[in-house]
């Protein structure tokens, strides 16, 4: 680090602490919620658990410890930390089904206006794919093309509310393409398939752009690695994404398939 | 079982495909686009590193094409091999169908590739210090003939569609 980077100094431990507990917090509840409701329920899948478990330690490790010191001082780490934070966390966090957990786990009039609460009219348009996509990409486009990257690392507030938004954004994100829990108003499958394409399209255009032009105050050479691992990390996830979402759709289509050849035969 | 049950069951399996016609050649228009742009990525970029992954005359609307084309490839790849699944689930798979969808994609993406994003967009070039040239025709003649024997697979088996 002997770029003009050297005078970003990483945060206080307290503060890195702070930022962490929302995120021990919901790693015991869920695993409480999941002991608490096996005993009168179905069992809860492990796979559902391991998930919530290592989205978390994902989550974790960008925000506090070794890594988060370093991915303040360089880029390219910088970048595997968004792919964690931003990406792989919310997928693995939407994957163990919290909501799912939550309605099980409560009496049944919570649950009723839980899931009212749910159906709302709000919620509902943010979930929307491309509401979800401007706020997710967009917000991206927004940090690494402007200054705001820059005062991110120096100003300690818009520090945490750029990582609460990221996070928050990558998991509506996520929630928006694929369906894990359950879901009112669900869009097509086309409809889905085309505006995740554009997202993340979007995605890897930033990544390239980043390379021509490395935000502020990044060496060209840490741009330019930061940029590769944005691209080709990013597949790695998207690939997932897609994967489920054809998945989900290859599920969704067979109910009507074996209707069909039923009376045929 | 008898080796007349297993004809029957042989012929059962892809006794709809005249349904799905234009179903075989999307997923196979799909297929071809979204594996000649993995081809591309693995062969040219990575293993041979003929391709840049970023050339310094590239036009912004060539970072944008790229990208599009980029998500798509891998998105077209995914996608296809379930709507492929989903064929052969309905007893509707045509292979020659099929192909005639893979070679037509494949070629149409490396055409696109060879002619409007290496030269018009200057995304990068097939290969930096040398002439240029002779790259460039191998190139876009290998397009050509993949985009033939594409319609030419697609109208024999339009012609069988009853």
């Amino acid at each position: 680090m002997h770029s003009h980077e050297t005078h970003l100094q990483g945060f206080p431990n307290l503060i890195q602490a702070i930022i962490v507990l929302p995120f021990l917090i919901s790693l015991v509840i869920y695993i409480v919620a999941v002991i608490y409701s096996n005993r009168y329920k179905k069992r809860w899948s492990h796979f559902r658990t391991i998930s919530w478990i290592l989205g978390h330690i994902c989550a974790i490790a960008t925000l506090i410890g070794p890594f988060a010191e370093l991915a303040h001082i360089n880029f390219a780490a910088h970048m595997i930390a968004h792919l964690l934070f931003g990406m792989l966390a919310p997928l693995l966090i939407a994957l163990a089904a919290p909501m799912t957990l939550l309605v099980r786990s409560i009496p049944v009039k919570m649950a009723r206006r839980i899931s009212c609460v749910l159906k709302n009219r709000y919620l509902t348009l943010v979930r929307n794919p491309i509401i979800a996509s401007i706020f997710n990409i967009g917000g991206l486009w927004l940090l690494y093309t402007t200054p705001l990257f820059y005062m991110m690392h120096e100003s300690l507030l818009l520090y945490i509310l750029i990582h609460v938004h990221i996070f928050l954004a990558g998991y509506l994100f996520t929630i928006a393409f694929i369906y894990i829990d359950p879901t009112p108003h669900p869009l097509s499958y086309i409809f889905r398939s085309i505006v995740l394409l554009i997202a993340l399209a979007a995605h890897s255009i930033l990544a390239k752009y980043i390379y021509a032009y490395p935000p502020n105050h990044v060496s060209p050479i840490q741009a330019e690695m930061g940029a590769k691992i944005m691209y080709y990390g990013g597949d790695v996830i998207e690939i997932g994404l897609v994967y489920l979402l054809f998945y989900q759709w290859y599920k969704s289509t067979r109910g009507s398939n074996l209707a069909k050849s039923i009376p045929a035969k | 079982m008898t080796l007349s049950n297993t004809y029957t069951e042989k012929s059962h399996k892809h006794e709809k495909r005249f349904q799905y016609g234009q179903r075989n050649m999307w997923t196979g228009l799909m297929f071809g686009l979204g594996v000649v742009a993995f081809i591309d990525e693995v062969v040219f970029h990575q293993l041979l590193q003929w391709h840049h992954f970023y050339d310094k005359s590239t036009a912004k609307i060539g970072l944008i094409s790229d990208g599009l084309f980029h998500a798509f490839s891998f998105f077209a790849t995914i996608g296809s091999a379930f709507l492929l699944a989903d064929l052969h689930r309905k007893h509707g798979f045509w292979l020659k169908r099929w192909l005639g969808g893979v070679f037509l994609g494949a070629g149409a993406f490396q055409l696109y590739d060879g002619i409007i994003q290496h030269k018009f967009m200057k995304l990068h070039q097939i290969r930096y210090n040398v002439d240029i040239i002779p790259y460039d025709i191998a190139w876009n003649v290998i397009a050509s003939l993949l985009i033939i024997i594409g319609i030419v697979l697609l109208v024999k088996t339009n012609q069988l569609k009853r």
